[in-house]
């Protein structure tokens, strides 16, 4: 069970872009630089013309815990929290879990790529070990 | 100099009061507070009438939320207070910012003698049986909150999670080692043997240290900080008054409120945080130096945000806080640099940012006993974790 989010207007994007597989990142049209998370205005140049754009889904580890702490009874298995950099620009990146490896065979810097998980209208991006 | 234009300076702290620590209390959270509040004003050798001005953070938090329990409105009523100057709230820079908005209402005029404080029972509403209010907020309906938002889905339900990995990337990066986190535990317990309001009072080894629950990796239980029931508060004057009253003043030399990075706590500097940010702007408004200080109450919610304050306050170099505190001699109370004296918040309990101008004063004030450093004069308060952080420079005049 996980909590999800609200969408709105500028978050629905990237809290729904795994169901054509597409990981959305917003993305200023004037200065062309990503930002996280997702908002009306660019944090950098200001400006107001910014939205949605698919990126690859590729990244690497920057830092994560494994989590060994029961907050609820079904969270009584260890799992993994990470912050992964997204390869399309330095300081791209959000905090997600590593999915679909033992806890232990992740590692910084681990290259990753985004799995979706769906539940109801989310589909909340995660991140297993890059094949290639 | 620094002194006409930095107007903090004109304000100094004249009193101080706690109430009973207790894990938990059986006094109730008002009362905790008019514990506290009626012996900070009775320090400062004032009456409460005198108070005319009343600040707190957070101030009051979701109706009796136990984090927060009483705000500046109850207290003022509470004691039939002529206000001249009022202020909570969650947003501002860290648990010290009640400190930093007294300081400006004085220094600006509004107010003569302000009371500033910070009443906290998470101990009783861990103990009632009660689910810990903080998780329930966070298992209810769709989460719209700006920055936990960004954490639940991905089921964090605690920053514990997300200090962790800065405890990670500070050990991946700089080569930061478990055995040096641990002295911020260790000399925070040694401390708190020496305070008897102390919370946690039984000795700890570096080996119980690491056998101590791993909670999210690499913090281990140790590396957080225990919850208590208590009221902190300290009276804040004009310092031209405050040789008048009965304690020597202890101006507020300096404040660093700045934030220079977005509130998201998985986009800031996952080495350093805010730190920096409120370091390098307390500075910049004084003419004291970072190796002017005789003791720091830096904030250890969780051990690793102490070492990143050693490190953004400029108490040591960036990134060299493991071997600054290497041995633990360095920050024991007859090191060089005596850190959170009373046991922090790890040991001494999680009185929440007020604890650390308390025992700044305390030890300025010579009031110490057992655990009392020898002669201080400059203190440096700092409490936050993430994007948030809020530095004081305390100097007895
Ligand atoms: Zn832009």
């Amino acid at each position: 069970m996980r909590k999800l989010p609200l969408l709105n207007a500028e978050t629905r994007p990237f809290w729904t872009g795994g169901e054509v597989g597409e990981l959305r990142m917003h993305r200023c049209d004037d200065c062309r630089r990503y930002f996280h998370p997702p908002a009306p205005v660019c944090r950098d140049c200001t400006s107001l013309k910014v939205g949605p754009v698919p990126v690859s889904g590729r990244g690497r580890v920057l830092t994560f815990t494994i989590n060994r702490q029961a907050w609820t009874p079904e969270l009584a298995d260890p799992y993994v929290v990470a912050i992964v950099e997204l390869e399309e620009q330095e300081g791209l990146r959000f905090l997600s879990n590593i999915v679909n490896c033992p806890a232990e065979a992740v590692a910084m810097g681990m290259p990753v790529s985004v799995v979706f998980e769906r539940v109801e209208d989310v589909w909340i991006p995660l991140f297993e070990r890059a094949t290639s | 100099m620094t002194g006409a234009r930095f107007l903090e300076k004109n304000v100094a702290i004249v009193g101080i009061g706690q109430s009973e620590v207790g894990r938990p209390s059986s006094r109730s959270a008002m009362q905790l507070t008019v514990d506290a509040a009626l012996e900070a004003i009775a320090d400062a050798g004032l009456q409460p009438k005198d108070i005319d001005g009343v600040c707190s953070w957070p101030g009051d938090n979701s109706n009796g939320s136990s984090f927060s329990p009483v705000g500046p409105l109850a207290v003022l009523s509470m004691f039939g207070l002529d206000c001249n100057w009022f202020s909570g709230g969650y947003e501002a820079a860290g648990p010290l910012a009640g400190v930093m908005n007294g300081a400006m209402a004085i220094a600006s005029g509004m107010a003569n003698n302000v009371l500033v404080f910070r009443t906290i029972t998470e101990s009783s509403n861990r103990t009632s049986g009660s689910k810990d209010q903080s998780l329930a907020a966070k298992s209810g309906p769709r989460d719209g909150n700006f920055m936990w938002q960004w954490c639940t889905p991905f089921n964090v339900l605690s920053v514990v999670n997300i200090t962790a990995m800065y405890a990670a990337a500070h050990m991946d990066k700089y080569g930061t080692t478990p055995e040096q986190l641990a002295q911020i535990a260790l000399n925070a317990r040694r401390n708190a043997l020496l305070n008897p309001k102390a919370v946690m009072r039984k000795p700890m080894t570096m080996d119980d240290y690491f056998n101590s629950k791993m909670i999210s990796t690499p913090l281990r239980m140790f590396d957080c900080d225990v919850h208590c029931d208590a009221s902190t508060a300290i009276v804040l004057t004009r310092r031209d008054r405050a040789r008048d009253l009965r304690n020597p003043p202890v101006r507020i030399e300096a404040i660093g409120a700045a934030m220079n990075q977005p509130y998201l706590w998985d986009q800031v500097d996952l080495t350093a945080n805010a730190t920096a940010d409120a370091g390098n702007a307390m500075w910049a408004r004084t003419d004291f130096k970072p190796s002017d200080v005789d003791t720091a109450q830096l904030y250890d919610g969780f051990s690793i945000l102490t070492m990143m304050w050693l490190e953004g306050l400029g108490l040591c170099p960036r990134g060299g806080s493991g071997a600054f505190v290497e041995g633990g001699g360095r920050i024991a109370l007859d090191g060089a640099l005596p850190l959170n004296t009373n046991g922090g918040q790890l040991s001494g309990g999680r009185t929440h940012g007020m604890g650390y101008v308390h025992e700044a004063c305390t030890q300025l004030w010579g009031r110490g006993g057992d655990r009392q450093i020898r002669d201080p004069r400059v203190a440096v308060c700092a409490s936050g974790g993430g994007p948030l952080a809020g530095s004081l420079l305390l100097v007895k005049d």
